[in-house]
């Protein structure tokens, strides 16, 4: 698979954690973690159910605010450059912000106009074998459909980082490989992926990170 | 971020338009909860035109209260909220701009059936104009205070009472300076200044409103 070649509106550049901590409640879910990615390259998160993988890719998001450590863009903290930090990423989480009411255009062509990249919302759906289904109602998506709706932002909106949440759940052997062809696509381009998930699709390759080395043995 | 800003209120008004719910179930429960007043404390035109400007106010108030808990539920629920919150818009003007929806489909339909329900609750006659234009002035700041309850409550499964319970105590100033108004131009004074008051609440809730619900909703997605 093919990306069209782009200017990047902030261009990929070296991203990393710093003895991160997550406090979720009362309960410590890591602590002292830390991490690096150079521009290009993916970072597979691994470890048991409930050892902190979506609560690392919020944290990385800036949905969720670190105990204590810090994040780095370029080695610049990401604290004080919030709204470039979100400019810059793509979030998949588990629920796919799919519409019922609108079409399947009409709800890519969304989140495409809101970051001010209306061009290639077509291009984007047939990314995902999505074209047919284009004037079809969300709510008429199947749960794989809808997926790769949400995934189908990735190609339309250009961004350096993607956090991937468990992105091949619901998805069929042939959109699992569409979605291994668009993250090699968007690492030869210098993009970078972190995504937590227990499917291989095409990251076995690149560094993994496993979240049960920083889990808390006390309870804080 | 203008431009994100329109999308955001004309992707709002369209799926209130296309799930037809929220605007037209306000409406009908509008002028339901009216027509009961006529059955309830009888015929008596004297004792309607009384109360006519108090009940028509109560009960836009409490129907604009009534859709309230659907206004970010949807879209935390679907993880959309995730979306905005980390797109390019504020979240503090996107709240603005999903609370001008919901005024957009709940507030102006309410605005345009109040003079009909006048007639019915035997309104004097000079009260018609200030009750259209005091709605006006008074309704936005409905939906931007009804806004921070439903940032806070968008988390809870049934939220609709305690959103219910936070609002409505922050809905009485809107309610006095409104049916003051319509009184003060039916005893033939001046309805200026509950006019003016009434605006004023509406530009510091358009303010301040939005900083509020947006600084709930983060907590919510933490």
């Amino acid at each position: 698979m093919t990306l069209p070649a782009l200017d990047w509106t902030t261009p990929p550049a070296p991203f990393a954690g710093r003895s991160l901590t997550c406090i979720r409640g009362d309960r410590l879910v890591f602590s002292d973690l830390s991490f690096s990615l150079e521009p290009g390259r993916a970072l597979l998160l691994q470890g048991p159910n409930g050892t902190g993988k979506s609560s690392l890719l919020r944290l990385l998001a800036g949905l969720l605010p670190p105990a204590a450590g810090d994040l780095l863009w370029a080695n610049a903290p990401v604290r004080a450059t919030q709204e470039d930090h979100r400019a810059r990423l793509h979030y998949v989480g588990h629920l796919d912000a799919v519409k019922p009411a609108l079409t399947a255009r009409e709800n890519l062509a969304f989140w495409a106009g809101m970051a001010g990249e209306a061009a290639r919302v077509d291009a984007a759906l047939d990314t995902f074998a999505l074209g047919h289904l284009a004037d079809i109602p969300g709510r008429f998506l199947s749960a794989g459909q809808k997926r790769r709706l949400n995934l189908a932002r990735l190609a339309a909106i250009p961004a350096p980082l993607w956090l991937l949440d468990e992105p091949s759940v619901s998805l069929d052997v042939e959109a699992v490989a569409l979605l291994a062809g668009l993250i090699a696509a968007h690492g030869s381009r210098g993009g970078m992926v972190i995504a937590a998930s227990h499917v291989d699709f095409g990251l076995a390759g690149g560094a993994t990170l496993d979240l049960g080395g920083f889990a808390a043995t006390v309870a804080a | 971020m203008l431009a994100a800003f329109f999308r955001l209120f004309g992707r709002d008004v369209r799926l209130a338009l296309r799930q037809g719910s929220a605007g037209t179930s306000t409406v009908v429960f509008f002028v339901l909860a009216v027509t009961l007043f006529p059955l309830g404390v009888g015929p008596e035109t004297a004792v309607l035109a009384r109360i006519a400007s108090g009940v028509l106010w109560v009960a836009a108030l409490l129907a604009a209260m009534l859709s309230l808990d659907r206004l970010f539920q949807a879209d935390y629920e679907d993880g959309s909220l995730d979306l905005l919150a980390l797109g390019p818009l504020p979240l503090e003007l996107a709240v603005l701009a999903k609370t001008a929806a919901h005024w957009a489909t709940t507030g102006l339909p309410l605005i345009i059936a109040s003079p009909i329900l006048a007639v019915l609750m035997q309104l004097d006659g000079a009260g018609y104009l200030t009750l259209v234009a005091a709605m006006a002035l008074g309704t936005p700041a409905l939906s931007l205070i009804g806004g921070i309850g439903a940032a806070l409550t968008v988390g809870i499964r049934r939220g609709g009472v305690l959103l219910s319970l936070l609002v409505l105590p922050l809905y009485i100033p809107v309610l006095i300076f409104g049916v003051g108004a319509v009184e003060a131009s039916i005893d033939g004074l001046t309805q200026r200044p509950q006019l003016l008051i009434l605006a004023a609440l509406s530009l510091a809730a358009a303010v301040l409103a939005p900083l509020a619900a947006a600084a709930a909703l983060r907590l919510n997605l933490e």
